[in-house]
């Protein structure tokens, strides 16, 4: 406990969780949410270590029913060994965690059973059809088979793969493998989808297809856990969230509140001539904060359009410019000094 | 992915014992869905039941008339037996070790590392014991298989020893116990197909040297002692002594010895998945 960092003792972790309310779901999931006292998933001074590697390093949060909860991060953030913890895929290293009220190292299997795992790598069942793997997949969880037939039915229809029931999982596009393994992750209807980069890889429409189903599923009540390393997905699914760096959590909160807290409204982005040195000097007073990437710099401020003007009026040479609203890769540059996707 | 070709095009044969075959005497709760998921893979693959049967056959055929000829009578265990019912029941027992050493090598190091099988299974209720039992299972439906065929071609042919060579089909499936358990033991611990050469450099000589094909009593004293305590000529001389209806206390000593054997591999096998896919 006394290792947890950051997180639930930062300043804006409680304004955040309070000013959570996950967001609609007419469904029996909201009848209990309204008694939100007891969280679905609690983690406190979580460590995960593999031999000498510190992969998670002490870290708190509580994630409530019916919300979609999101791990940002770059790669090596530590976020896919919290997910295989949670998942009991993992045996926590220190610390405590319990999920669905329960302990991981006791109750292992029975918290499986009520979790759906969208692993990072897919791994559908290759010797079988798309139907059968949902169908197998299901029995895993003793369900009967005319229960799972007719789950099937829904998922496939659910995850556009109905005309490809019939078919091996091998020649399906990424998008569809990434769909059909989000199918084979409800078979069970579980009370909690965990869903470890789930885009990754995927082409702009894909992943966009892929949004839309799991914003069908966060208006079910479904409780989402997702973790990433985009900015936009973080944004676009997540209520609430942690960023996550070098196995900690920087900061904790809503995409917007995060914004607001560690950035400012308007970022003006200046592509700058190659091998130009000297720029903060020349920039200096223009802007709230200047960050130097090693193609762009970034100027944080309220008033963008002004901001260029002034850039303008000093004959900075600059070979584009952008103004754009802060997003969560600003909250991360400004928490860690490193981009999201190096 | 060519193994994985060679998987497809070698012992991947289902039954349809299997099907009513019931898993819950050999797996038991949870493991019995690895076997389903199995019969699921296997269901069209009945081509494999083909030559489930014909493989015993040639085999049979080929060294039983062949070196029968050559060879005519053995004697064993002071009585004279022809030559072509002292090399079938060594000749099942190996078989046995074959198909057993095949699935769980090369079967399972393919769900295991290649096409990840086993993550998927332990994301779910399953634990790695359900899926290291209901796999050895699994191999054990599939060696009873092809145990029954290669005894129905034996008696087709007429090499069996006497009519106790029923007693060699539940045997046959223990020597099945003993290499599958074992086998998916060892696979836990390879790191890459090239890894599967020690198999074939444990195999081989464990065929030939075996007492397989010619009695004990040709090695010197030391080689004999050496043989004695290798595995296959446990189930070698396990089914030859049922065969032929020779029974002595020695046969319960190799029995407790492949169950042993087998136990083991189990226990290892399930406590390595658990590191390997659980880390």
């Amino acid at each position: 406990m006394r290792l947890g960092v950051q997180a639930a003792s930062q300043p804006g972790a409680q304004d955040a969780s309070a000013g959570t309310p996950p967001a609609v779901a007419p469904s029996a999931a909201s009848a209990q949410r309204s008694v939100r006292s007891e969280p679905l998933i609690c983690a406190r001074g979580l460590v995960k270590r593999f031999g000498s590697i510190v992969a998670v390093d002490g870290i708190d949060f509580d994630i409530y029913l019916g919300e979609s909860f999101g791990f940002l991060g770059p790669n090596g953030a530590g976020k896919t060994s919290t997910m295989r913890m949670i998942a009991c895929m993992s045996p926590v290293s220190e610390g405590t965690l319990r999920v669905l009220g329960m302990d991981p190292a006791v109750d292992g299997a029975k918290i499986r059973a009520r979790i759906g795992l969208v692993p990072q790598e897919d791994s559908l069942d290759l010797e079988l059809t798309v139907l059968d793997n949902l169908i197998i997949y299901g029995r895993y969880f003793d369900i009967p088979r005319r229960v799972i037939r007719e789950r099937a039915k829904r998922l496939l229809d659910f995850a556009e793969l109905t005309d490809r029931a019939h078919s091996k999982v091998d020649p399906l596009s990424g998008g569809m493998k990434r769909r059909l393994t989000i199918a084979r992750a409800l078979v069970s209807e579980p009370d909690l989808l965990i869903l470890d980069e789930p885009t990754t890889g995927l082409d702009p429409q894909a992943r966009h297809l892929l949004w839309d189903r799991l914003y069908r599923l966060k208006a079910q009540g479904v409780t989402l856990v997702i973790t990433t390393h985009y900015m936009d997905e973080a944004e676009q699914l997540c209520d609430r969230l942690v960023v996550m760096n070098d196995g900690r959590i920087a900061a904790e909160g809503t995409p917007h509140s995060l914004i607001e807290r560690y950035s400012t409204k308007e970022v003006l982005e200046l592509r700058k001539p190659l091998g130009m040195t000297g720029v903060a000097e020349r920039l200096a007073g223009i802007a709230d904060r200047v960050e130097e990437l090693a193609d762009r710099v970034l100027l944080y401020t309220d008033d963008g359009d002004a901001a260029l003007e002034a850039v303008r009026l000093r004959e900075f040479p600059y070979e584009h410019a952008l103004v754009r609203r802060s997003t969560l890769e600003d909250v991360f540059l400004r928490l860690t000094g490193r981009s999201l996707i190096d | 992915m060519k193994l994985a070709t060679a998987l497809d095009s070698g012992r991947g044969r289902p039954f349809p014992l299997a099907r009513i075959t019931p898993s819950t005497l050999l797996g038991g709760g949870r493991a019995r869905r690895v076997v389903e998921r199995n019969i699921l893979v296997y269901r069209r693959g009945w081509i494999f039941i083909v030559s489930g049967f014909f493989e015993p056959f040639f085999y049979l055929l080929s060294i039983g008339i062949g070196l029968n000829k050559l060879v005519g009578v053995v004697e064993v265990g002071g009585r004279a037996i022809p030559y072509t019912s002292f090399v079938a029941a060594g000749l099942l027992a190996a078989s046995a070790m074959n198909g057993a050493i095949f699935d769980a090598t090369f079967g399972i190091f393919f769900k295991l590392k290649i096409v990840k099988t086993y993550d998927a299974m332990l994301s779910t209720p399953l634990g790695p014991a359900d899926v290291a039992r209901g796999e050895l299972a699994w191999a054990l439906i599939r060696g009873g298989a092809y145990a029954g065929a290669f005894l129905v071609v034996m008696a087709g042919l007429g090499y069996v020893g006497s009519g106790w060579a029923v007693v060699c089909f539940p045997a046959a499936v223990l020597v099945s116990f003993a290499f599958s358990g074992a086998g998916m033991a060892a696979t836990t611990y390879m790191r890459s197909w090239q890894d599967f050469d020690l198999v074939s450099l444990a195999v081989l000589p464990l065929f030939l040297f075996s007492a397989t094909f010619y009695p004990l009593g040709v090695y010197p004293g030391w080689l004999q002692l050496i043989v004695r305590l290798t595995p296959l000529y446990q189930g070698v001389a396990l089914l030859r002594g049922l065969d032929l209806g020779l029974f002595s206390w020695s046969l319960l000593g190799h029995g407790v010895y492949l169950l042993v054997m087998g136990a083991l591999g189990l226990a290892v096998s399930a406590r390595r998945l658990s590191v390997l896919v659980l880390p």
